[in-house]
């Protein structure tokens, strides 16, 4: 099946939720409705598009836009060989998004991430705790108002 | 503030810490194991020791600066890591590799993987009692590490890939250098063979131990060599072929059970297949005229009389730029002007050349990939190694995230050891190639 197909039927099947579909660099891009994530991953992931690996998963922080975040869902059917990047726009005040924890097991350590990074909240997320920075830090480095040169030692630096 | 297993842990259970010093976490890594004597009840894995900000240091770096940085994630196979990155922003100008360019990417990537294979195999091999394959590992990987140092200059922090080529050309005693290693590699794996595959007290500290179903192991996201020994076949330079790689013969070895072991055979196949890739794609290279710098000029006369009239010749360079002359850029980087650095020849001598190098280097000129986004993956050592770059119009990334195979890999670490055996812990840790580099980012 082609890449074009699924995101016609992807629209078809999700008229309200489905807000854009595009091919960039040779690869499917859908941009969703936070609310619909679930439903739509759940419904890619089966026959016919059979997009069974969570290939990837980050976010983008658009400072001074609004909806401020972008989460950044990559996928990939091994029978089919294709990849689907699936996006969803977060606003500031609201940051949360359904956690796919449940159907893909590295989505636990990988939300972690974007948790310890951007501060997006999880819903359903089993154990959404930091887990590159240590529990005390304080702020979401990888947010484009966090300062590049900050220090948050986690023991204080000698006299 | 307690852990998650801090909390759960049942009072009459002990509580150990594997790591973050410990021999056998190779770097940063600490697992939390609650022991019932020596079965393993629960653990917890924790990460994040090495973390450097990779990603936010990218986002404020030019897109030529930031490539050092790569080196620094698979600190083993650094030039595989080059050459995603590099990949990726070609991929968004839109940039032709001359061939040769390719073969000699294909060379280098194979030649790290077998050297990010060898550190694995050696280090999992050490750790369960084999001191000497591990001495003999160390061995073959010097033999390709002097390949790499004859070709990049240096060992492991290479910087070798450029975006629309390499740095420079391939060193004139390189095929010797190179047939020295591939045959020294043999031996070793030769050797190697017949010292673990039915060596019992391997086999019984790697079959059938930590197993992992193929739909678990595509659950968990797991690509590459480990992926491959649960029986699923998916390889990047198959899938989705980069480079010269469709044009290249090889096989991509299977395991069947996806236990330590196979983890471990799996590997050793396909370091034979790298080898195999590596002759044939030095084969088809074509071969460069040697002896250029003998004509050269000095640099001090060649720019007295670039005033008068334009140098044809060579130009003595400083060592450094060896390989990088004027009459070998054709074979080794892209035409396109605004994205490499021009030759040096050009700079001292020409007003273009200088004025091409400020352009180049020039806050906010350089390398400027069109607004967009997009993903690209090689076949990294520990599995597919993809880079999501978000690009703003700007000389650096809006936003650039790693794709770190070994980030999934390790996150099944929990899953595999429980209810095993503490010194299960050792080869099933050393099979899956953590690198804190590339883990932490």
């Amino acid at each position: 099946m082609e890449e074009t197909k699924t995101l016609d039927l992807l629209k078809e099947k999700f008229p309200g939720e489905v807000k854009d579909v595009f091919t960039s660099f040779g690869d499917g891009v859908v941009i969703i409705d936070k609310g619909a994530l679930l439903s739509i991953v759940k419904y890619l992931k089966d026959k016919p598009h059979e997009y069974n690996m969570l290939l990837d998963l980050s976010c983008v922080d658009y400072l001074g836009e609004d909806p401020r975040f972008e989460m950044v869902y990559h996928l990939f059917s091994l029978p089919r060989n294709k990849r689907l990047r699936i996006k969803a726009r977060l606003a500031e005040d609201d940051l949360r998004i359904p956690s796919l924890a449940g159907l893909w097991k590295n989505a636990n350590w990988l939300e972690r991430e974007v948790f310890d990074m951007f501060g997006v909240h999880f819903e359903g997320h089993p154990d959404l705790r930091r887990i590159f920075m240590y529990d005390c830090f304080e702020g979401y480095p990888l947010r484009k108002d966090y300062p590049l040169r900050k220090r948050q030692p986690c023991i204080k630096f000698r006299e | 503030m307690p852990t998650r297993i801090e909390k759960e842990a049942r009072p009459e259970t002990m509580l150990l810490n594997m790591g973050p010093s410990h021999p056998a976490m190779h770097g940063t890594i600490r697992i939390m194991l609650e022991l019932d004597g020596e079965r393993i009840l629960n653990s917890e894995v924790e990460i994040g020791y090495l973390h450097r900000g990779f990603e936010k240091t990218c986002e404020n770096r030019t897109y030529f600066n930031l490539l050092i940085y790569t080196d620094r994630l698979n600190y083993v196979s650094p030039l595989i890591n080059n050459l995603g990155y590099a990949m990726a922003i070609e991929k968004m100008l839109g940039v032709e590799v001359p061939e040769r360019a390719q073969y000699i990417r294909v060379i280098m990537s194979e030649l790290s993987r077998i050297s990010d294979h060898l550190t694995c195999l050696a280090a999992m091999a050490m750790e369960s009692g084999a001191f000497t394959v591990f001495l003999y590992k160390m061995k073959a990987r010097e033999f390709l590490w002097d390949v790499i140092e004859q070709t990049t200059g240096a060992r492991m922090t290479t910087s070798y890939v450029r975006v629309g080529g390499v740095r420079a050309d391939l060193h004139p005693e390189f095929e010797t250098a190179l047939k020295k290693a591939v045959v020294e590699t043999r031996k070793v794996l030769k050797d190697v063979h017949g010292l673990l595959d039915k060596n019992k007290i391997f086999i019984n500290r790697t079959r059938d131990i930590a197993v992992i179903s193929p739909e678990d192991a595509i659950s968990f996201g797991w690509t590459g060599p480990c992926l491959r020994s649960t029986g699923v076949y998916y390889d990047v330079r198959k899938a989705q072929p980069y480079l010269s790689y469709n044009r290249l013969d090889f096989e991509v070895p299977l395991g069947e059970r996806g236990d330590n072991y196979d983890r471990y055979m799996v590997r050793m196949k396909e370091m034979e297949q790298s080898l195999r890739i590596i002759e044939q794609a030095a084969g088809r290279i074509r071969k460069t005229p040697a002896g250029i710098l003998a004509q050269a000029v000095d640099p001090a006369v060649a720019i007295k009389s670039s005033r008068r009239q334009k140098i044809k010749g060579g130009i003595k360079l400083s060592p450094n730029l060896e390989g990088a002359e004027r009459v070998k850029y054709r074979d080794i980087l892209s035409a396109d002007k605004g994205y490499v650095v021009p030759p040096k020849e050009d700079v001292y001598t020409t007003i273009e050349g200088l004025i091409n190098h400020f352009k180049f280097f020039m806050k906010g000129a350089g390398i400027r990939p069109p607004k967009g986004e997009v993903y690209f993956s090689v076949e990294g050592g520990n599995g597919e190694l993809g880079y999501y770059i978000v690009s703003d119009g700007t000389d650096r990334p809006y936003r650039l995230h790693l794709r770190a195979p070994c980030f999934h890999i390790v996150a099944a670490l929990e899953q595999l050891i429980k209810g095993r055996y503490v010194a299960d812990v050792i080869p099933t840790f050393g099979s899956m190639n953590m690198i804190g580099g590339e883990l932490d980012r």
